[in-house]
């Protein structure tokens, strides 16, 4: 960790996190570390995926990097600056369906620069040519319920891209897909960010997507008090295409390498659920 | 099944009733026909009372006093219960320390304040609106309740990331998902609107259709009892249709599936 801080100290990163811990206060007044003291750099233009066993508290990191968590200790610095409330340079993708249902596709994705006072004309604009980048130009008038998951997705991508955030945060965005949609989604997304490259932190627990996409994938240790316990460096070329990537033999050493960190934490991750449950 | 079909069948089912309860009411085949008749009316009897109502132009005076205190039962209730909905769901320390007294309210009888109301705003139609009032109020203030405080915390979380800020949120978020509510439960109040109406007006008053079928009581004449309610029954009918034609509007965001009867 300390190599990591000499690394990046010459500039400001995109996101810092620095000693955070969050905890959550459960039955009888105890607390619930979810997340010990981490530290955790995002470069500005780098796309980190984090990667973990269930509950390891990877959702809890980026709510807290979005601003919707306060942490218990240590602090997140944004561009340099210390932060604290939501995190306006953000744009958060959230695993749940989180459009909003009473209005269009057109007007889900418009209202991001409505509510920061653009015209509702250009807005509209605007959001139309949003759409038609992730494909669904033809589907501008359709309510969230008359969308696939896929296309409720690519909505939302759409939704969170038009604020152009400098920063966007995935939580699980294509966990609820099938294995081609994904690898669909996962492409599009590809395009998007190499067309203009914002800092992403990207949570899966799929490590084949994770590779895929990412500059570097973070590990992280089952809970709780779930801490950072690898960094890897993605040697592959971009552009990738996420289906022919997995056919080079670079992505299965970077693989093999990754998995034999994260099997004891996923073991230990599932010894875990088994004896709460 | 064929649409056509069924709707024949539909009709059928009222031809029955109407050609055995003229059989029962005219004839010996059942029982003596006067007794019959004397409980249940004849239906061409009922039928020529309602052409008759409709021909003196007489029942629009009434059915029209009875639209007006539904309408306005409907709209003061529904207000009301917008506004106090909103307000407790977003004070949640108003709510608790209301809580037992709306349980309270809402579990009283409404049609014991009838007299009540009777006595604090005369005969006229302003003490059927209040009854209406209490009942539309309650379903109203309970949906939009529920509609603030189950907004979905993904949808809330994501609307916040967009940057809204406290008044966006209820605009676009708070706001749409009451009203979803409130509009899910729109043929229930509408019904209650119209309870409160007529109801009122049976225990006392001196125009509408429930005092049109309380008088046709009070002297025997089941002929006017039974006019008085397929009028009213009719009324409400069109008015459910009218109810779903503006839900069909407004939901039109909604999933089939979730669509009520």
């Amino acid at each position: 960790m300390t190599e990591l801080k000499i690394e990046t100290a010459s500039r400001a990163d995109a996101v810092e996190l620095q000693g955070i811990a969050i905890a959550f206060p459960v039955a009888n007044g105890a607390t619930y570390e979810a997340v010990g003291t981490t530290q955790l750099s995002v470069r500005d233009r780098e796309f980190v995926a984090i990667v973990g066993p269930t509950g390891c508290g990877k959702s809890t990191l980026l709510n807290a990097t979005a601003g919707l968590l306060k942490p218990a200790r240590g602090q997140i610095k944004i561009f340099g600056k210390t932060h604290s409330g939501i995190n306006g340079h953000a744009g958060y993708l959230f695993q749940q369906d989180s459009l909003m249902p009473w209005k269009t596709s057109l007007d889900n994705v418009a209202i991001g620069l409505e509510v920061a006072g653009v015209s509702r004309r250009e807005a509209l604009e605007c959001a139309r040519l949003w759409l038609e980048r992730v494909g669904l130009s033809a589907f501008c008038d359709r309510y969230p319920h008359m969308l696939s998951g896929g296309q409720r997705k690519r909505v939302g991508l759409a939704q969170v891209l038009i604020r152009d955030p400098k920063i966007i945060l995935m939580d699980e965005p294509f966990g609820p897909l099938d294995a081609q949609t994904r690898l669909i989604m996962g492409d599009l997304l590809l395009d998007l960010w190499s067309a203009d490259r914002k800092a992403v932190m990207f949570v899966t627990h799929d490590l084949d997507e994770a590779i895929g996409l990412a500059d570097r994938v973070v590990i992280m240790s089952a809970g709780p008090s779930s801490r950072i316990i690898g960094d890897y460096t993605i040697p592959l070329a971009r552009p990738r295409n996420m289906a022919d990537i997995k056919s080079e033999p670079q992505f299965h050493e970077v693989h093999r390498e990754i998995w034999n960190a994260l099997k004891e934490e996923v073991l230990k991750g599932y010894r875990q659920t088994e004896k709460t449950s | 099944m064929n649409r056509g079909i069924l709707f024949l069948l539909q009709i059928l089912v009222a031809v029955i009733v109407l050609v055995v309860w003229h059989i029962a009411s005219t004839t010996t085949l059942i029982g003596n026909p006067k007794t019959i008749s004397f409980f249940f009316a004849e239906p061409l009897a009922v039928g020529a009372r309602i052409v008759d109502w409709f021909a003196d132009g007489s029942i629009w005076y009434h059915l029209g006093i009875t639209l007006t205190e539904a309408a306005l039962a409907f709209v003061i209730g529904s207000l009301g219960g917008v506004i106090i909905g909103f307000w407790f769901a977003r004070k949640p320390l108003l709510a608790a320390v209301f809580d037992p007294y709306v349980k309270a309210a809402n579990a009283l009888p409404r049609v014991v304040l009838a007299p009540i109301f009777a006595l604090w705003l005369g005969l006229g139609i302003w003490s059927k609106v209040a009854l209406g009032v209490t009942l539309v109020f309650f379903i109203v203030f309970f949906n939009v309740y529920q509609g603030v405080k189950e907004v979905s915390p993904a949808v809330l979380s994501n609307a916040r990331m967009l940057g809204m800020n406290g008044r966006q949120l209820l605009r676009h978020v708070y706001m749409p998902s009451a009203l979803s509510w409130m509009f899910s439960s729109l043929h229930t109040s509408v019904g209650f609107a119209v309870v409160g109406a007529v109801v009122g007006e049976y225990l006392g008053s001196a125009a509408g259709l429930g005092y049109l079928i309380h008088e046709a009581e009070s002297v025997f004449d089941v002929t006017g009892v039974f006019a008085g309610m397929f009028v009213l029954t009719f009324f409400v009918i069109l008015v459910d249709w009218l109810v779903t034609l503006v839900e069909n509007r407004l939901l039109v965001w909604r999933p089939k599936s979730a669509a009520s009867f």
